[in-house]
């Protein structure tokens, strides 16, 4: 017996046709289970691809320390000492720690007061100092000239790389930023560069909101001393950021007299682990949507099952009538199963076309707006799982009516009046 | 062989759940090809009974049943799927009518389960549905159509796969003593085509048509009436006087 003999299915065919209304019914189950769960998946991939598009460009090896108070007594030191990382770490770090793949200080300052002013044009905006490394640490996309270089950290020069936002305020639109003087905290600077972040995390505030200047700048020109406020350091390739974090932790207690057990007297912080969080409630989200998902599906296929044991019993007599013309107990079978798995195949196909429908045209109305959420859609591949989904639901749904349909005596279903 | 239809003492009872009702009390019946028979009796005489079981819609408990030369017993459901289609053509008195088939899918649908094409089998239903006058009806679906038209629908359904026997329950039970004139001639057409004609039925006129009459009184033959140069002669069971 052929399942996909297109007589049986022509047959099959005027059978749902002619019944519309019934059809309908027996279908909508899982056509909105199969909505529903196109719909989730695809706005869970958007809310992932969301999240993913906005940690990208940002080195996800990455690892920041931050001094703070200490905690513990050591070496003659009381606790709740006020302490910070200064230039002579870095060459100690660089020494040793070999895991290391890129290292920068950071200075912060300004944000107020509208510190950033060109001519009549001013604004509030941070200020940051950082190496040449930053930039590979914290990818930026530059719009205009430049990112700084070793030769600004060695001439400490009076450069500066202005956010995106800033260039709007400050200058015309289309006008070359580069080599025009800007005040910053009451200091000229030279504009190199217009930067635009590449990644929705950023460090400190909004590439686009941010003046960056060469560090070694920065700590002579804001009278800094030798002071740094913060390190941003990556793992070399194949590293975990675990090793080079807790390298950094211990030579930053050592040179500074800090207790090794002292866990608070340094502020740090793991990229990767936050991302680690991150794929966890990807994974998670993506777990709950196909449960619920296909919770729903399989209620509707339960649906299915109910108005076709239903419909089965009020079409008695066409079994009957069948029966009495020859049909065999697998012909009947075969009818109620294929009209379960045609119908079946139908509406969930319907609820992926749907469902694929609305995803895209929430996607173009998202397009512009919201970062967290993009391209929602779903697979190829989800899609013909579903199909498969659906075939396997479909026999399952069309399983007992048929065994019901099979058990009808001719005799007993033609006398029925 | 001449015999169609050899039933030997053939005992029927249904189960209910208070007493078994005995229906059908060892019954002798022998029909011969072409012969055009009618069964009369009161409700609960057990003619419709017997029709099913000759129809093999339907079991029967002890005795004998040969059709066409081969005995019919503890058949699986399939093997009587094939029998009923290839044997017999059933005429109902609710007509029994797919209603959401139209009359042309009707006639056409015990073809679909002997895996005629659709485009072979739609086209001997339209040969059918024209030989009963009913072309212009095809498309009809059964709501559509009268009672008579509704009737000689079944009965074309019924000749469709070349039937050895009809077997009619009643055919004549719904429709008005005009329209029962008209489908009597119908089967009385077939019968002389050569078709073994068996019909069920409790009014006169319609067994007045055919060849011979059995009387079913409680499950038994109470007698056989023959038509003989044109006039019935009545032939006393002599199992049922011996009673």
């Amino acid at each position: 017996m052929k399942i996909f003999d297109l007589d049986r299915l022509q047959e099959i065919w005027i059978t749902i046709t002619h019944n519309k209304s019934r059809s309908v019914l027996t279908a909508f189950g899982v056509f909105w289970g199969m909505l529903m769960l196109v719909l989730m998946v695809g706005a869970g991939a958007a809310l992932e691809r969301g999240i993913s598009s906005q940690v990208e460009g940002f080195a996800t090896n990455s690892a920041f320390f931050a001094s703070s108070p200490t905690t513990i007594p050591y070496k003659g030191f009381q606790k709740g000492r006020n302490w910070n990382m200064t230039n002579s770490d870095i060459p100690v770090i660089r020494q040793r720690v070999k895991e290391l793949q890129y290292l920068s200080p950071v200075l912060f300052a300004g944000g107020n007061d509208d510190n950033v002013v060109r001519g009549e044009k001013k604004g509030s905006y941070l200020v940051k100092g950082c190496y040449p490394e930053y930039d590979l640490i914290e990818k930026s996309k530059l719009l205009y000239g430049r990112y700084i270089n070793d030769i600004d950290i060695a001439e400490r020069r009076k450069v500066c790389i202005i956010g995106e936002r800033i260039y709007e305020v400050l200058f015309n639109k289309g006008e070359d930023p580069t080599g025009q003087q800007i005040r910053v905290n009451g200091i000229y600077f030279q504009v190199i560069g217009v930067a635009r972040s590449t990644s929705g995390v950023s460090i400190g505030g909004r590439t686009e909101e941010t003046v960056v200047m060469p560090f070694s700048t920065m700590q002579q020109a804001f009278n800094q001393g030798n002071i740094i406020h913060f390190l941003a350091a990556t793992a070399d390739n194949g590293i975990p950021v675990k090793v080079v974090q807790d390298k950094i932790l211990e030579v930053l207690k050592l040179q500074h007299q800090i207790s090794p057990d002292d866990k608070d007297a340094v502020f740090s912080m793991n990229i990767e682990e936050q991302f680690k969080m991150f794929n966890y409630l990807g994974i998670g989200i993506s777990a709950l949507i196909w449960i619920v998902g296909l919770g729903t599906l399989i209620a509707g296929t339960i649906g299915v099952s109910n108005i076709m044991l239903v419909t089965v019993r009020e079409r008695t007599k066409e079994i009957g009538i069948r029966r009495a013309l020859g049909a065999t107990p697998k012909n009947i079978i075969g009818q109620i199963l294929s009209e379960s798995i045609v119908l079946t195949v139908i509406a969930g196909v319907t609820g992926i076309v749907v469902g694929v429908g609305l995803l895209r045209a929430t996607g173009i109305v998202l397009s512009q707006g919201d970062q967290f959420f993009k391209d929602p859609q779903i697979s190829f591949t989800m899609a013909v799982a579903s199909l498969i989904i659906l075939l396997v639901i479909g026999t399952f749904a069309g399983y007992i009516p048929a065994q019901r349909a099979m058990m009808i005596k001719p005799v007993e279903a033609i006398s029925e009046e | 062989m001449r015999r169609m239809i050899e039933i030997r003492q053939l005992h029927k009872s249904y189960h209910t759940e208070a007493l078994p009702l005995h229906v059908l009390k060892g019954i002798d019946l022998h029909i011969d090809k072409g012969e055009y028979v009618s069964i009369m009796g009161a409700s609960g005489s057990g003619k419709s009974t017997l029709l099913n079981i000759i129809g093999i819609l339907d079991t029967y408990d002890a005795g004998d049943y040969y059709l066409n030369g081969s005995l019919i017993k503890d058949l699986s459901e399939t093997q009587a799927a094939r029998y009923r289609n290839e044997m017999i053509g059933f005429v109902f008195q609710s007509f029994n009518l797919i209603n959401f088939k139209n009359a042309l899918e009707n006639v056409a649908l015990p073809l679909y389960y002997k895996k005629v094409s659709r485009k072979k089998r739609n086209i001997i239903a339209m040969e059918h549905l024209d030989k009963m006058g009913l072309k212009d009806w095809a498309h009809h679906l059964p709501n559509e159509l009268s009672g008579g038209q509704k009737q000689r629908v079944a009965i074309a359904r019924a000749m469709i796969s070349n039937p050895k026997i009809i077997l009619a329950d009643e055919p004549t039970g719904a429709l008005d003593s005009n329209t029962t004139i008209e489908v009597m001639e119908v089967l009385t057409n077939l019968n002389k085509e050569g078709i073994t004609t068996i019909i069920v039925t409790h009014e006169k006129s319609v067994s007045d048509a055919t060849n011979r009459i059995i009387h079913l009184k409680d499950g038994m033959i109470e007698y056989e009436t023959n038509k003989a140069n044109g006039v019935h002669v009545t032939t006393t069971n002599l199992n049922y006087q011996s009673l």
